[in-house]
């Protein structure tokens, strides 16, 4: 019988894993059995259970619905529990090792896990919150879903919070300020909202320093969102919004 | 794990646009101080300008027109392509757009050429 080492290497994919702390870090290598069917969840998974136990790294649900596996994959943001392998060394020169690293523009903790709360706190600093204009006591408000607002809301919605979105965008890694994509698409889902009472403040809060001008519409949001939603989309919404509001002098 | 020139996350083609822009831009703001300083060799300095003339109708000077007439080109076309993305209602076709922005500028400059030799 071969030990693990010992199998022939064709078998085994090689792969490079980031590890370290909020201040350095290095790749460190591991060769991890192939299997026809693998996520890059996986792949990390095998290496802390089988090779480091001290590997740290994040994920709870492994069908996409809670966002928190998110990790740059070959230099790409991604989630990784619905990343095949296969997908994604398409277009890796043969040879070269699958790369796995903590998401960009996040504080790194240890390893592939990252620092969420600056990402979590730009939500709230965008107005991310729903302001009822109606108490409980008052009847639901009943908005079609065929009105223009609730149709660009709900092409915004589906978002869960992975960052990804946030980890592609140049323009956050520039300005420690900006709100980034994922926060100024939800704000925007708020805008659309008819039962929302807080639109001025919102769209103060999403035009000031950091607000949704600092987009360079370059839409790196867009390509890499794994729910296909269009951030740079709900920003050019902003975008507009703000400025007619600020040409009426309403904030 | 060398260091490319373009970043795995940047190599998509909307990307590419964005830097096609901010790099001719730079192109033509380098060229602006030249351009104005010619023009103001017209106004002061006839011989100043024949010599520039002169010098301009060196083989290499002229295909480097080409490859002005390019940036401007695709500044301009890629400018619209930015002004409609930002004020219009949102279009799905960003890359066709783009696209046609950069195969708008190749056609210009090719007319540019064509009118030229
Ligand atoms: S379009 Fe705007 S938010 Fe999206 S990646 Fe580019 S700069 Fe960031
Ligand atoms: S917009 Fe998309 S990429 Fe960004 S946090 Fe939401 S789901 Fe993730
Ligand atoms: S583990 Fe929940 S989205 Fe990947």
């Amino acid at each position: 019988m071969l030990s693990e080492a010992e199998k022939p290497t064709a078998e085994f994919l090689d792969v490079a894993i980031w590890r370290g702390n909020a201040k350095r870090g290095v790749f460190h290598s591991y060769k991890v059995p192939q299997l026809e069917n693998q996520t890059i969840l996986d792949v990390v998974s095998y290496v802390q259970r089988h090779i480091e136990p001290k590997l740290t790294y994040r994920f709870a649900c492994r069908v996409g619905m809670c966002g928190s596996c998110a990790m740059m994959v070959n230099g790409r943001p991604m989630w990784t529990c619905r990343t095949h392998v296969d997908r994604a060394m398409r277009g890796i020169m043969r040879g070269n090792p699958l790369t796995i690293e903590p998401l960009r523009n996040l504080p790194v903790i240890k390893d592939l896990a990252c620092d969420m709360s600056g990402f979590f706190e730009k939500w709230t600093r965008a107005e991310g919150r729903f302001h009822p204009t109606r108490t409980r006591s008052e009847a639901i408000e009943a908005i079609s879903p065929d009105s223009d607002a609730r149709k660009a809301a709900n092409e915004a919605i589906e978002c869960i919070n992975c960052a990804v979105c946030y980890a592609a965008c140049d323009a956050v890694t520039g300005n420690k300020h900006y709100l980034g994509p994922a926060a100024l698409n939800r704000a925007w889902t708020l805008i659309n909202d008819q039962r929302d009472g807080g639109r001025n403040l919102r769209l103060s809060a999403v035009s000031g320093k950091g607000g949704c001008h600092n987009c360079h519409s370059q839409q790196s949001c867009s390509n890499y969102c794994p729910n296909e939603l269009n951030p740079t989309m709900s920003i050019t919404g902003l975008k507009r919004e703000t400025t007619k509001a600020a040409l009426k002098r309403e904030i | 794990m060398g260091k490319l020139l373009i970043k795995p996350h940047r190599q998509h083609p909307l990307w590419l646009a964005f830097i096609l822009h901010r790099l001719s831009g730079l192109g033509l703001a380098i060229f602006l101080p030249v351009h104005f300083y010619v023009l103001g060799l017209a106004l002061n300095d006839q011989a100043g300008l024949d010599r520039f003339l002169h010098w301009s109708d060196n083989p290499l000077v002229r295909f480097a027109e080409f490859g002005l007439v390019f940036l401007l080109a695709v500044h301009f076309f890629g400018g619209l392509r930015l002004l409609a993305l930002e004020f219009l209602p949102w279009s799905p076709r960003q890359k066709t757009y783009a696209a046609l922005a950069v195969a708008t500028s190749f056609f210009v400059t090719c007319a540019f050429w064509l009118n030229a030799v």
